[in-house]
């Protein structure tokens, strides 16, 4: 039997759905279609789909605006970049929902979740179809996460973990066990609701970071300086700005003896705890103050020192707008912060409601960012590991920052990890693209109808007009290539395909 | 399918036989003034090199005649210097590499990690230090006059932070605002507007030292394999990657949206030239290292010709040494040092040996007194290398002795690296440091080349 005999019949009358951008929310029209002859008139060509409303272009140089909260429009494209910076960009449908709701309660629905958060969609698996095994199997960490994110009804909590990952970076490379790197992240997890004094001494004493800084190396016999200098120039306090002297880390260094763990052939670095005998109990001059100070002492000295809360507005401010705030604006935020006892909820809070969020400059997402809301905007859950070297060739895998200062947020795009955003485009397409090669493809779509069944595919991401037209324009370039009867179908299929790679690979799709 | 002006081959070593060198002409696509290859008339010529088995295509604008291939492909080989600066990435222990056995305080401060007794290589110009014996492979190149030695380069006011020291030497310049590199500021003065080859991270991201204002640099983590898949083939995907390359072509004022799009034209400017960039062979035997794999991969790109000039790449291993220095150190150097070694051989075999320099380099050196935990915590000055062929072999600056040490206890400087890059710009480049490395005309000039 030939693989033609089994060829559907061909059905002359058929519906066609359409996704179309209303302007306020996308909406789905059905339309009879009548399927035309060889020979018979083709269908009147279109200028192409609708384009959406270009998103508002700062004027540059930028002029940050003073503290206040966002007045302006707050509609799909406000909404989306609110989900693609404080979450992982939107579902299909999410950005409308939220336009709905306005942005403050846009961004309080996003911050102040009701509830457990809940993982809805098929549960993640492996290539096998095995589910994962996040404390044991190499990558599933990553996976386990990524998961986490494509899946949550409460993403912000995940991105201000990850926002804290970047911070606190950890490197599962120097750590024992996966399980130790993802105790930790249910610490920087709850970070986001507590203060900021709160979260670390949680992470001073986390056996993860004990062991990525030499924390449970360091006793009174033989100091280890390595996480007192971390502490001080990238957690709490910042380098070159005159908050500590070389002679406040060996002190701080001194004063943070006393942690230790066993050594276990099989596991690893275990049973973390402070051993007093281990401390240095003579007096240490930090900041010159002088003391007998311990962890915790260390932990309050640096989080109270008069130059920590601006390095502390700046640094989460930075994660959100990349450009620097005004100096009223900053002033502000450090008020705030301080008047709320170092809470980091209230700042952020702030800085998602500040003109400066919506109408500011375009940033990049961050590569696991991409991928994410990639399989956010398609609806797919995790089935692969290949999203483990995808996105470490993309330069970022989870638990596997480059080193204790985090990812380089301003350098993200580059020849090669331009590459492997393009790759997990391809490869989110595996199960998306359609098969040149049946029969199924409809052999009679207009470039309108291609472009509108890509977009729609992906929710209707926010492109610029320019790009949209460069897509319209590949589109109608294909059919000269259109020979012969028989290259129409997987011609047109190849299209649908090129269009569905082009749309997420954009310059605009790279940026939030 | 045949379309037209696709895929006319020609025999690279033809080309090399035939071509006479002419000034002034570089690679297809290199220099300025040569149309982009955006998607009109764009044609793929092949270029297979005999020789080394290589097959490379590079892209060129159709109406361009073929001679300016051929004569830019000799310039190119015959007369461009290269520079491939190695990064040891987390401030490596100086006092490890060159050991100063011959200086009394040395066995007080490092009574763990101190060379036993008669080990490790002479040190011809002091016989006060010895090489590690890890780097008997770098002791070997110094030996036939081919390593400058910086036995203690930093600057003044040491900065013991990562981040900020591997910045200034980054940037070029003590700034912790600076925003390119030392190697993309010279690409800005001197670089093409459509070649990101001349600035070439061998790695998974892209170098800070070759950041530029804004001629198009590139990182590739393997030299082979870099192409992008999709689910169409030809001649679709030829109009998806047109499409591709017009989306990273559009103008913007937005920071963030130019990068984007200045990073998606490099990308496929690189995917056109090492798309068919394929399985090479080495006439030396490499280590296996990450590093030997990537000097190889660089080797077969100049042997055939690629429009080279700046590489970065970072070296196997960790050196930020805290505890137990010698599990990660040890093997690490010898990686290293082999695979710089076996790089050296290589382009010796090519015949490049006189267009390549090599620069190792690290943040910082490590404190001279060793911790509790078998380690060593940050220091300042450290150690850095220059290896070539046309490299001087003459030491700068002296070792400074462990007994008058910084007040942190750290070894002191006797060069400057921002000396080192003035030199390199001045003697390799023949290009003036002065609009580049800011204070240039402060600091020495230390000889470096032959």
């Amino acid at each position: 039997m030939s693989a033609r005999a089994g060829k559907k019949k061909r059905i002359r009358v058929y519906h066609r759905e359409r996704w179309v951008d209303s302007g306020e929310g996308v909406v789905r029209l059905r339309k009879k279609v009548i399927r035309r002859r060889k020979g018979e008139k083709a269908p009147r060509k279109g200028p192409g789909p609708r384009p959406l409303p270009r998103p508002q272009e700062p004027t540059y140089p930028w002029k940050p605006q003073p503290f206040g909260t966002y007045k302006g429009r707050f509609g799909r494209l406000e909404a989306t970049r609110l989900l693609n910076r404080a979450g992982f960009g939107p579902a299909p449908g999410q950005a409308e929902e939220l336009a709905r709701l306005g942005m403050k309660k846009a961004v309080l629905s996003l911050t102040r979740p009701k509830g457990k958060a809940k993982l809805t969609g098929p549960a993640p698996v492996d290539q096998e179809g095995l589910p994962l095994a996040p404390f044991d199997s190499w990558g599933h960490d990553h996976l386990w996460w990524l998961d986490r994110m494509v899946r949550t009804d409460q993403p912000f909590r995940e991105r201000m973990a990850l926002v804290f990952h970047d911070w606190f970076a950890t490197s599962r490379s120097g750590v024992s066990q996966q399980r130790q790197m993802i105790d930790q992240y249910w610490t920087l997890r709850a970070g986001v609701n507590g203060t900021f004094d709160d979260l670390v001494v949680r992470i001073t004493k986390d056996p993860a970071m004990l062991q990525w800084l030499n924390g449970g190396d360091n006793n009174k016999w033989s100091p280890n300086e390595n996480y007192a200098r971390e502490l001080m120039e990238l957690f709490t306090l910042g380098a070159d700005r005159g908050a500590y002297t070389e002679d406040d880390i060996r002190e701080a260094a001194r004063a943070l003896t006393g942690w230790r763990y066993d050594w276990d052939e099989n596991l690893g670095a275990v049973n973390f705890r402070f051993d007093p005998e281990y401390h240095d109990e003579e007096s240490k001059k930090i900041f010159s103050r002088k003391g007998n100070w311990n962890w915790r002492d260390v932990c309050r000295l640096c989080v109270t020192h008069k130059l920590h809360a601006s390095f502390f507005v700046d640094k989460l401010w930075s994660y959100f707008v990349p450009a620097a705030p005004s100096t009223n604006t900053r002033k502000a935020l450090i008020r705030l912060y301080l008047e709320s006892d170092r809470k980091v909820l209230p700042v952020v809070e702030a800085i998602l409601q500040h003109p400066d969020f919506y109408r500011g400059p375009p940033m990049v997402k961050p590569p696991v960012v991409f991928n994410a809301s990639l399989l956010r905007s398609l609806g797919l859950p995790i089935e692969t590991n290949d999203w483990i070297w995808l996105c470490d060739g993309a330069g970022q895998e989870l638990f596997m920052p480059p080193n204790v200062s985090g990812w380089d947020d301003d350098r993200w795009l580059d020849t090669s990890t331009v590459r492997f955003r393009w790759m997990m485009v391809t490869y989110a397409l595996d199960k998306v693209h359609a098969d040149p090669w049946d029969d199924s493809y409809r052999d009679s779509e207009t470039t309108r109808e291609a472009v509108n069944r890509a977009l729609g595919t992906y929710g209707w991401p926010a492109l610029r007009s320019d790009h949209q037209a460069e897509l319209i324009a590949m589109a109608n370039r294909i059919p000269a290539y259109i020979q012969d009867e028989w290259q129409a179908r997987p011609y047109l299929a190849m299209r649908q395909n090129a269009l569905l790679q082009l749309i997420p690979s954009c310059p605009d799709f790279q940026l939030s | 399918m045949n379309r037209p002006g696709c895929c006319d081959n020609y025999t690279r070593s033809r080309l090399f036989r035939s071509a006479a060198a002419q000034a002034g002409q570089g690679l297809p696509q290199i220099e300025s003034g040569m149309p982009m290859p955006a998607g009109t008339g764009l044609t793929r010529r092949g270029f297979i090199a005999g020789a080394a088995g290589l097959a490379l295509a590079v892209y060129g604008a159709g109406k361009t005649p073929l001679p300016f291939f051929e004569d830019g492909i000799a310039e190119a080989a015959q007369s461009d210097r290269i520079l491939v600066s190695i990064f040891l990435d987390g401030g490596a222990d100086a006092l490890s590499l060159l050991a100063p056995v011959g200086h009394p305080r040395y066995r007080e401060l490092r009574p763990v990690l101190a060379l036993d007794e008669g080990d490790g290589i002479a040190f011809t110009e002091d016989p006060s230090l010895r090489w590690h014996p890890s780097a008997a492979a770098l002791a070997q190149l110094y030996g036939e006059g081919k390593v400058t030695v910086f036995p203690a380069v930093g600057y003044t006011d040491p900065n013991q932070s990562h981040f900020t020291s591997r910045h200034f030497w980054e940037v070029g310049e003590l700034d912790t605002d600076a925003r390119t590199g030392w190697m993309g500021r010279y690409l800005d003065l001197v670089g093409s507007e459509t070649n990101p080859l001349q600035g070439l991270s061998l790695s998974s991201s892209l170098s800070p030292s070759l950041a530029t204002l804004d001629k198009p640099v590139a990182a590739v983590e393997g030299i082979t394999g870099y192409d992008l898949w999709s689910h169409a083939s030809e001649p679709v995907s030829d109009e998806m990657f047109r499409s591709f390359t017009n989306m990273g072509s559009m103008k913007s004022q937005s920071p963030a949206l130019d990068d984007s799009r200045r990073a998606i034209r490099a990308t496929n400017i690189v995917r056109q030239t090492l798309a068919n960039f394929g399985d090479f062979e080495s006439p030396v035997i490499y280590p296996e290292a990450r590093l030997g794999t990537q000097l190889s991969g660089l080797a077969a790109l100049l042997g055939a010709g690629m429009p080279l000039h700046l590489v970065s790449v970072t070296a196997d291993g960790a050196y930020d040494t805290h505890s137990a220095q010698v599990e990660e150190f040890d093997g690490a150097i010898k990686a290293t040092c082999d695979s710089i070694l076996a790089f050296q051989r290589d382009l010796e075999a090519r015949g490049l040996q006189d267009r390549v320099l090599v620069q190792v380099w690290s943040e910082f050196g490590r404190r001279p007194e060793e911790n509790g935990s078998a380690g060593t915590d940050h220091g300042a000055a450290g150690v850095a290398f220059l290896i070539g062929s046309r490299a001087s072999g003459r030491m700068v600056g002296e070792f400074p002795g462990l007994v008058n040490l910084d007040e942190d206890d750290n070894l002191r400087h006797t060069s400057d690296f921002r000396a080192m890059y003035c030199s390199i710009l001045e003697q390799w480049f023949g290009h003036e440091a002065a609009p580049i490395i800011p204070g240039a005309a402060g600091f020495a000039r230390p000889v470096l080349i032959k």
